[in-house]
Parts: structure tokens; C-alpha cells; sequence
């Protein structure tokens, strides 16, 4: 049972994880994600045909530090940053504990000329650890609609 | 503008200096573009437009695009691979909308006319007329009537098109190296897809196709290697150019001092970790495939197809025109079909290098639009190409060498009605 106090927690997590990111504190990214946790961006079409490649994927914290190291330093591309519009997440409990939450999601880009772009559209699957009051990704796979990205993607959605 | 004496007019003089100066121009002309369509994409080339394995079963259609046109590759009931332009005998509207299917015969949906799965046409709506009343002519022929079929033939499981009814067979075209290391990655055992995504690129292909063969920028643009100290920069390396035009090329380099470990020889699987700042270093385990000590290579078959083979990530891109000024960089992801699950993982893990979210190969999602902004309005300017040289011989022993791309130019030059 999720209840009102648990689905506004949750609520506010998800929110929190899509600030860090608009606000480029990414060094703070992997911290909502659970040590052994799992991000990956794929299509809604490798999805459907059960395909593992998609666009990004890291499993455990340190390949999202990785991630986020390689684009403060190694990466090189053009400056841009993320504004994400949330859903409201639809909850539902599932095994060890977990929950399962589905949000669409919408990111506008901003290039530094002032170019802005819907970059994407999709749905965020996620699975959820509550414990103690405090949430955290085990796993985080942001479904995109489209299998066309815009240019690149090296900031994580 | 300083135009050439070509037929059609339309392409700017070459200046001196061969295939070691390219014109900014070509990269941004409309009427380049449009000539590039009936000269290069459907002249005497093989276009690069499915794997074989996404048409295995009769019925089974994908469409595809040989430069800007249209195509439907489709295996019909008695198991033959056919090609054809994917446009309507009637009208000119596209048959086949979805990218991929399984079909007994195409519709069009406009106004019902069908086609057999190797083009013929099958049927006219109300061809008789309504009521005695009108309907085609009694002369109209059937036969005459058909979705333009194009050649087409698998190689390595690769579907190639062409336009051109003269074409040698694909082998042959792509020369013994060409044939010889398709046969080595894409050849040897049954393949598999594992994922596909594409990336939209703001360029004309051609920087694209330039990009893909330029060894020199690998280590200089794409810093993650480097900045993360998992890969050598005096690994054994070189460029191999096709026989007779070197428009195809296959640029290689060999872990060579990963190789002198004794522990990696024997159990042919190690972890890059110990030479590396990854906090997730299983990114980069890897097991050796071939015993030819090659761990990873770039190869083009021109004209818009490349296939990269790093470390264990094997992966098919094909770059499709889009405009003069866009190109979509499809993606698609293999593994042979007998892989162990600790295979595949290595497969789906080492993917983060490449694609529009490759840690190695992301920048080049922006860096060809940076040419492309960088030579609006340049006149009658040119590049200058000439690292490594000003010929066109392979380079067994250095990448740092743009002899690829000058093969490049030296195939659409001769397409494109150079001298």
C-alpha cells in the first residue's frame, strides 16, 4: 500500500533528481541512484523488441560518476542545458519491497545561442527503494519516444 | 563562382592540388546535392540498405533509402531478395510505411493498388469501372506497370542496392581487403541484433563520410580515452585502402601491450581496470575475438556505410542523406547469435562508447555541424588534406594519415565527372 505521505516523498524525489540536473549540480546525479542502481536511456522501440542495447547505460554508481566526469572533462560539445517537465508518477508496489513508478517526461534544450528544442519526449520507468523516509533509484530506464536524437545526448536524462 | 566544364554545369572547379584540397562548396550547394543523387547514390555504386536477417522469412519487408530515394527490400514467397523504389505505380505515393513488417503483397493505400512482393502489380481498384462505367482503358497492360525494381544482393549479411544493372558483385566491387575483413566481423557466424538508435545530424553526408574515415582527429577530438587512461597511443595501427578505387577503408590498431600480458594471452579475458581512473571499470572488460590481435577498427564501404568493431561492441552505421544540410546516423548494434550472456553483456556494456551517447564517439554528433557553420559563405575555399601525404597508398603503420579520406574524394570525384 502507497500512501499519501509515501507517493508525496516519491513525488518530491523525482523532482529533486530532475532539478539536480536543470540546475547542473550532475555531480550530485548518482546519489539518488542506490549504490548496485542501474540508469540507462533506450527508445520506446528497443523496448517493445526486447533489444539491450539503447543509448546509455551504467550500472552501479561509479559508471554514472564516470559519466559525469567524462563530460566535465573529457567530452566535448557544444554548451546546452535541460529543462524537464514531469508527470505525475503512476505508483504501484512491486517485488522485494520495490516500487514501481511510470512519469512521462519532456526536455526542452537550450543551446547557448538561445536555440531551444523539444529534445525529448518518453516515459520514465522506474523501480524505487523507500526505506527509512528516504528514496532511491534501483533502477532508472528514461524510455524515449523517438528513436532519433537531436545531435547528442552527453548530459543524462 | 568558378564552375567546371561537368555535364550539368553545376560543380565548382576543383582547385589544385587533387584529392588533398576539397571544396567547402560541395559540402552546402543544393544543385551539388541534387547532381550527387543521380550521379553517386544511383550510379554505379552499392548502396548499403538493411541486414539480411531483418528480411529472413518470405513476406518479410524493410524499407530503406539509397541516397534520398525510397527503397522496399522484401523476400517474396519463393525466398528471393528483391529490391524496389518504394513508390507507387499510380500516383508516386510511398507503399510501405512502416520501417519493417511481414506482408503477403503491398497496398497502396491512396487508391488500393497492390503489388506482389517483388514489385509486379497485382491489382487495380475498380478497374473495371462501376456499373459498366469507367474504369481503365481495355489496353491498359499490368505489366507495364510495376514498382521500379533495383538490383540487389547480400554480401556478409549485408542487403546492398544499386541502380546500376552492370555491377560485379559486391565481393568483388569492395575489393579482396574490403571482403576479406567484412568476412572476418560480419561473415564468420550467424548475427544478431541487440539495439538501434539513430542520431540527427545538422551536416551534409560527406562530412560525415569524411569524419568516419578520419584517423587523424580519433585521438584528438574524442579525449575520453586519453583523459581516462584505458586506451595506448603507441598501439600497432594503420589504414588499408580498397584495391583499384580507394574509396573503401579499414582503419585498425591492436592493444599491442595489453597483449604482452601473460595472464591476458592465456585466459583471453582480462579487466582493463588496472590501467585505468574508471570508479566502473567493468565498463571496458573485454575478451579477445580474433587471433589476429586487431581490438578495434573503423571500415567504410562507400558510399554511406561503415562498420566499427571496437574492442567487442560490433556495430553497423549507416549515415542516409536527410537534405543538403541533415543526415541521419542510424545505429545498429550486433552480436552473433551463439554469444554466451557474459558475451552479450560485454557487447550491451561496451555500446556506451559509441552512439549519440558514445563516450568516445559523441563529439562527432556535433563536430561535422561545427564544418558545416564554419564554411557557410567560403566561397571558392577549400580544405587542406594532406596529413600523411598528398597520395593515396595505405599506411600500414600510422593512423596519424587523412589517406582515407583523400580515397574518399578520389571515388566521388571519378563518380561526379572529375578527371
Amino acid at each position: 500500500m502507497i500512501d499519501g505521505q509515501a507517493r508525496q516523498r516519491i513525488e518530491d524525489f523525482l523532482l529533486d533528481c530532475a532539478w539536480a540536473i536543470d540546475e547542473d549540480d550532475l555531480e550530485a546525479w548518482p546519489g539518488f541512484f542506490a549504490a548496485d542502481g542501474r540508469y540507462r536511456i533506450t527508445t520506446r522501440d528497443n523496448e517493445e523488441r526486447g533489444l539491450p542495447v539503447g543509448i546509455m547505460l551504467c550500472e552501479g554508481r561509479g559508471m554514472m560518476e564516470d559519466r559525469v566526469l567524462a563530460l566535465r572533462t573529457a567530452n566535448i560539445f557544444e554548451p546546452h542545458r535541460y529543462r524537464h517537465i514531469l508527470g505525475r508518477p503512476r505508483l504501484r508496489e512491486a517485488e522485494d519491497g520495490l516500487v514501481r513508478s511510470d512519469s512521462s517526461f519532456i526536455v526542452m534544450r537550450t543551446m547557448q545561442d538561445g536555440r531551444m528544442d523539444l529534445f525529448a519526449a518518453g516515459n520514465y520507468r522506474d523501480l524505487l527503494r523507500v526505506e527509512d523516509g528516504r528514496v532511491l533509484f534501483q533502477e532508472r530506464a528514461a524510455v524515449l519516444e523517438s528513436r532519433r536524437v537531436d545531435v547528442l545526448i552527453v548530459i543524462p536524462i | 563562382m568558378n564552375m567546371t566544364a561537368t555535364p550539368g554545369g553545376v560543380m565548382p572547379a576543383w582547385p589544385e592540388g587533387g584529392v588533398s584540397r576539397v571544396p567547402y562548396r560541395l559540402f552546402s550547394d543544393a544543385q551539388v546535392y541534387a547532381l550527387e543523387q543521380e550521379r553517386l547514390f544511383r550510379g554505379p555504386v552499392w548502396n548499403y540498405l538493411c541486414l539480411e536477417l531483418e528480411v529472413a522469412e518470405p513476406g518479410d519487408f524493410r524499407t530503406a533509402f539509397i541516397g534520398e530515394t525510397p527503397i522496399v527490400v522484401a523476400r517474396d514467397e519463393q525466398g528471393e531478395l528483391r529490391g524496389m523504389v518504394n513508390r507507387c505505380a499510380h500516383k508516386g505515393a510511398l507503399v510501405c510505411l512502416a520501417e519493417r513488417g511481414n506482408r503477403k503483397h503491398f497496398s497502396c493505400i491512396y487508391h488500393s493498388w497492390t503489388y506482389h512482393l517483388d514489385g509486379r502489380l497485382r491489382g487495380v481498384a475498380f478497374r473495371g469501372g462501376l456499373k459498366g462505367k469507367g474504369g481503365m482503358p481495355k489496353d491498359f497492360d499490368p505489366a507495364r506497370h510495376c514498382m521500379q525494381p533495383i538490383r540487389v544482393e547480400t554480401f556478409c549479411g549485408l542487403v546492398f542496392g544499386t541502380f546500376e544493372p552492370d555491377m560485379p558483385p559486391v565481393e568483388e566491387w569492395v575489393g579482396p581487403t574490403m571482403a576479406h575483413f567484412l568476412k572476418r566481423n560480419l561473415g564468420s557466424r550467424p548475427l544478431k541484433v541487440l539495439g538501434a538508435h539513430s542520431q540527427i545530424i545538422h551536416n551534409n553526408w560527406k562530412l560525415y563520410a569524411e569524419n568516419v574515415r578520419d584517423s587523424y582527429h580519433a585521438t584528438l577530438l574524442h579525449t575520453f580515452y586519453t583523459t581516462f587512461k584505458v586506451n595506448r597511443l603507441d598501439m600497432d595501427g594503420g589504414i588499408l585502402l580498397s584495391e583499384g578505387t580507394p574509396w573503401h577503408h579499414i582503419s585498425y590498431a591492436k592493444r599491442a601491450t595489453l597483449e604482452e600480458a601473460a595472464e591476458y594471452r592465456e585466459a583471453k579475458v582480462h579487466s582493463a581496470s588496472y590501467d585505468s581512473k574508471l570508479n566502473g571499470p567493468e565498463l571496458l572488460k573485454t575478451e579477445d575475438e580474433f587471433d589476429d590481435g586487431i581490438t578495434h577498427s573503423v571500415q567504410s564501404i562507400f558510399p554511406t556505410l561503415a562498420v566499427h568493431f571496437t574492442l567487442n561492441s560490433l556495430c553497423v552505421r549507416n549515415f542516409v542523406p536527410r537534405g543538403l544540410e541533415e543526415t541521419e546516423l542510424v545505429w545498429t548494434y550486433l552480436g552473433y547469435a551463439d554469444d554466451s550472456e557474459e558475451m552479450t553483456a560485454m557487447r550491451v556494456l561496451q555500446a556506451n562508447l559509441t552512439g549519440a551517447a558514445g563516450l568516445v564517439s559523441l563529439e562527432d554528433g556535433c563536430i561535422n555541424e561545427f564544418v558545416q557553420r564554419g564554411t557557410r559563405g567560403s566561397g571558392d575555399a577549400a580544405a587542406v588534406l594532406e596529413m600523411g601525404g598528398r597520395g593515396l597508398e595505405s599506411s600500414e603503420s600510422s593512423r596519424a594519415t587523412e589517406v582515407s579520406i583523400r580515397g574518399f574524394w578520389s571515388g566521388y570525384r571519378g563518380l561526379m565527372g572529375y578527371a
